[in-house]
Order: structure tokens, then C-alpha cells, then sequence
């Protein structure tokens, strides 16, 4: 694990306070506005990329003028692939990503939920035919609110909230 | 399989899933051909060269016997899948059981204890899958049947007050009914029901959002002076993920004479049966039970229902 900060009861500070918090990174990705908490869900969604020797930053709690209080991540030399933002999207609904090369942001990216999950969760009836058949039948959920984010089974109608979307990928 | 509605001219090779697939254009063509069936019946052979599945999950008496009259009286042959007695005993997938009876039939009418069963099925299958209920989700037939009785009782759907006692929350027949009320315009819906069995948020979610005047009530006595309709269900003891839930709400509401007295003179009971303490059988005697007319009234409808999802000689 590289730099953890985080600070205790913040008072409200300015954006440019928050990003001296941490230095900048050379390269790699800088995940913001994600939701307070769930700086750590995000590294799990990642695969845990400091077991792999990377260096890590968490900024947790700080103010947000858009969502209140945000984590931010910072990943260096890991640049997130669509695949993952895709995910990222389901346990942080509103985050943006900036791609870093050469201390440059060369992409940004919104975090976008897919309109549709195939496999991806799981149905939490316990009656429902992609519980009971879940080798023939695969889970799919179709996206029913962005904020706060809900998905509806195809199969049941059964709607997963954001916490319980969070449960299952964290 | 989307809850969007499709065009009065997409019946013949349709699956039935959800009654809100249907447009009431659709609904009032059924209840039409349906009416031409009611009464001494007639040989028919317009499904002669036609060959009917029904697999029933679960147990039924009425979905499934006027399924089986319905295509008998249009002169299809019907075999019947009993799980009891098949390789669902062996614990064969309902998608490897979904592929050979569609490899026998031209249509499968199937019951499943789980929730989406038949929209699997119809995703799987060639031929037409009419959902005879799917755990505690959808019986489409059953509304249709229901609304249908409603017409021929009183003459119209739209502009009455009906009251829904009972199981709203596990009764798929009473979500199904208030869907099929969607597609209409009543007057008022009161959704009548002990807390604990009011209807699931999806429910009235739906129901919010396709624009259906309705409000959530305790007590029937409340609303039953002012009711055309009374559509009772019994409580669904085996849909209770806890008995000990089920103990606490049994025979916590029932229909008497007494409260069937305040009622309208006009005023009509429906129950999908089979019935429990809910429906006392001294109602059975009063001018307003109408639930046995209702259960023969199936045969009539789902006849309508094979010709018009299968089709045949006309």
C-alpha cells in the first residue's frame, strides 16, 4: 500500500485544498467522485492492484460540492480499461476517471452503468428461475434508476438497491 | 420479453408471460371470440392437426383442466408432462424439459413455482409458452379470465369500482388482475389487504406508473358500499418464505354475510379458488357469488386464447 490520508471530521475545503492532499502521479489513473466509503470497494473492483506492488492513494471524506463528502483513488501505472469503468460504474455511479501519462491527463472518462448486466449479479428472490436455474438460466438485470443506481431481474422483477449492487461487488 | 404492449394483429405465435404484454384491443378481441364459445358446446376441429403440452410445476385444478377441456373442445390432442412421474424426478433442467416439449408440441401451457419459469421457457422454446403462474409473479390467463367474467357480468371493465381482498402480496392472481385493470379505466381500485400482505413495492410502482387510480386499504368495510366488484383471494401459505409469518396473518380477514350486506345490490364476488377461510361457503347462496361462473368461464376463454396463440382452421 503506498499513501493512505485521510482526515478526521474535515471542515469544508476548497478543491485545490483537496488535491494537496496527495501529490500528483506520473502515470496511471485518478478515480474522483466516488462515494464516501467506498474508496476501498473500488481497490476490491480493481483486483486489489497494491498486492501487486503498485502504489496506492485513498483520499476519503473529503467535501464535494457536487456529492457532499468523496473518496478518490489514485492507481499509478495502472491505466483502468473500459471493462473495469463499466463495473466501477455499478459501486460508483458518479465517478469520473482521468487517465495520467507524464503528469498529463490524457483521458477522461465518466463512469456510465450498463443499460444491461449479463452474470454480473446475482437475483436476490430466492424463488426466482435465475436462482433455482442458474446453470441454464444467467442472471440478467436491466438498469431501472441511475440515481440512486437500481437494477431490475429480467426474470422476477426483483430490483437490487445501490447498497445491495455495492454488497455483492465489494 | 418487454412490459410494452404490442399491436392487436400479434396473437397468432405469441407467447403469454404478463397480461401487461396485451393492449386492451387485444383484450377485448379475446373476450370477443371468447363469447362465441360460451354455452353448449360444439364439435370443433379447428385444432385438429394440433398438439397441446401442459406442464404444471405445481399443483392446479382449474388452470389446468379448462386448458385441457379448451383444446379438447377445439379437437387438439393434449399430453401432459406430470414432473412427479418424469426426469424433472431426476432433476432435469427446466431449459433440457423446455427443449423436448417443444420438440412434441405446438404449444406448452406451463405453471412453475419460480418467478420468470415461463419467460425462460418462451426464450427457449419455438412454439408459443402461455404462463399458467409463475411463482408469485404473474398468471396472465387468470386475469383474463377474471376481466373477462367482469364483462360478461357487467356488461363493461372500465367506469367500475372494484375492491381487491386478500393476498396482495404473494397472490400472483390479484397482481394480475390489478395489471389487467391497468388496461382499462376504473372507476376506483382499493387494494385491500392486512399490512403484511399489501402489495410488493414493484407492484405498486407499476402500478403508479401506468396511471391506475388506486388507493391501499385495511378494511374492507371501509370500501365495500361503494364496490362493483369484490375480487377475494385466499392467503398463499405456500409462498411464505417463514410459517411462522403465515401463522401470524391466518384467518386475520374473511368475507361475511354481514359485510356482503352493506355492499351494493349489483355488487359481484370473484375468487381465482381454490378458497380457504376467507370465503365462508354460506357466501355461495348470496345473489353476488359469482366465482363458480367465473371458473367455467376458463374453458370459453382459454379456447379463444389456443385458437387465437396457435391458430387453425377458422
Amino acid at each position: 500500500m503506498g499513501i493512505v490520508v485521510t482526515r478526521k471530521a474535515p471542515p469544508p475545503e476548497s478543491d485545490n485544498q483537496t488535491q494537496m492532499l496527495v501529490r500528483k502521479i506520473p502515470d496511471g489513473s485518478v478515480i474522483d467522485h466516488v462515494a464516501a466509503g467506498k474508496a476501498l470497494s473500488v481497490l476490491r473492483l480493481l483486483g486489489n492492484p497494491q498486492e501487486k506492488g503498485l502504489v496506492i492513494a485513498l483520499v476519503m471524506n473529503v467535501s464535494s460540492s457536487k456529492m457532499g463528502r468523496k473518496d478518490i483513488v489514485k492507481v499509478e501505472g495502472m491505466e483502468i480499461s473500459p471493462e473495469q469503468i463499466q463495473r466501477l460504474a455499478l459501486i460508483a455511479p458518479r465517478a469520473s476517471v482521468n487517465i495520467v501519462r507524464a503528469y498529463k491527463v490524457v483521458a477522461k472518462k465518466n463512469a456510465v452503468p450498463p443499460r444491461t448486466l449479463h452474470g454480473i449479479l446475482s437475483c436476490t428472490a430466492p424463488t426466482c428461475v435465475s436462482v433455482r436455474e442458474k446453470d441454464s438460466a444467467p442472471s440478467i438485470f436491466f438498469i431501472s434508476g441511475r440515481s440512486p443506481l437500481r437494477y431490475r431481474c429480467k426474470y422476477c422483477g426483483r430490483e437490487l438497491s445501490e447498497k445491495e449492487i455495492s454488497q455483492q461487488l465489494g | 420479453m418487454g412490459a410494452d404492449a404490442v399491436s392487436v394483429d400479434g396473437w397468432k405465435g405469441r407467447d403469454v408471460i404478463s397480461i401487461l404484454d396485451f393492449t386492451r384491443q387485444d383484450l377485448e378481441s379475446l373476450f370477443d371470440q371468447a363469447d362465441q364459445f360460451v354455452g353448449p358446446p360444439r364439435p370443433r376441429k379447428d385444432l385438429a392437426d394440433r398438439i397441446v403440452a401442459t406442464a404444471f410445476f405445481e399443483p392446479s385444478t382449474r388452470t389446468r383442466l379448462s386448458f385441457t377441456t379448451a383444446a379438447l373442445r377445439l379437437g387438439a390432442k393434449v399430453i401432459d408432462l406430470s414432473p412427479d412421474v418424469s426426469s424433472v424426478l431426476k432433476g432435469e433442467s427446466l431449459a433440457d424439459t423446455t427443449r423436448m416439449l417443444e420438440g412434441y408440441s405446438d404449444l406448452i401451457v406451463m405453471r412453475h413455482p419460480s418467478e420468470g419459469a415461463a419467460l425462460l421457457a418462451a426464450e427457449l422454446s419455438s412454439v408459443p409458452v402461455i404462463n399458467g403462474g409463475d411463482g408469485s409473479q404473474h398468471h396472465p390467463t387468470q386475469a383474463m379470465l377474471d376481466l373477462f367474467t367482469v364483462r360478461r357480468l357487467k356488461g363493461r371493465i372500465s367506469g367500475l369500482t372494484y375492491a381487491v381482498l386478500g393476498d396482495n402480496r404473494y397472490a400472483r392472481s390479484a397482481t394480475s388482475f390489478l395489471y389487467g385493470l391497468t388496461k382499462f379505466k376504473p372507476k376506483m381500485v382499493y387494494v385491500v389487504s392486512p399490512e403484511t400482505l399489501r402489495p410488493r413495492d414493484e407492484i405498486t410502482k407499476k402500478l403508479r406508473g401506468l396511471g391506475m387510480r388506486f388507493e391501499v386499504r385495511s378494511d374492507i368495510e371501509q370500501v365495500i358500499g361503494r364496490a362493483d366488484v369484490l375480487y377475494l383471494t385466499r392467503i398463499q401459505k405456500e409462498r411464505f418464505p417463514d410459517p411462522n409469518e403465515y401463522e401470524k396473518v391466518k384467518g386475520s380477514y374473511k368475507l361475511t354475510k354481514d359485510v356482503l350486506s352493506r355492499g351494493k345490490g349489483s355488487l359481484i364476488v370473484l375468487h381465482p379458488l381454490p378458497r380457504s377461510t376467507e370465503l365462508p361457503y354460506d357466501i355461495d347462496s348470496t345473489r353476488a357469488a359469482a366465482y363458480v361462473e367465473q371458473a367455467h368461464l376458463g374453458v370459453p376463454l382459454r379456447m379463444a386464447l389456443l385458437l387465437k396463440t396457435v391458430g387453425g382452421r377458422q
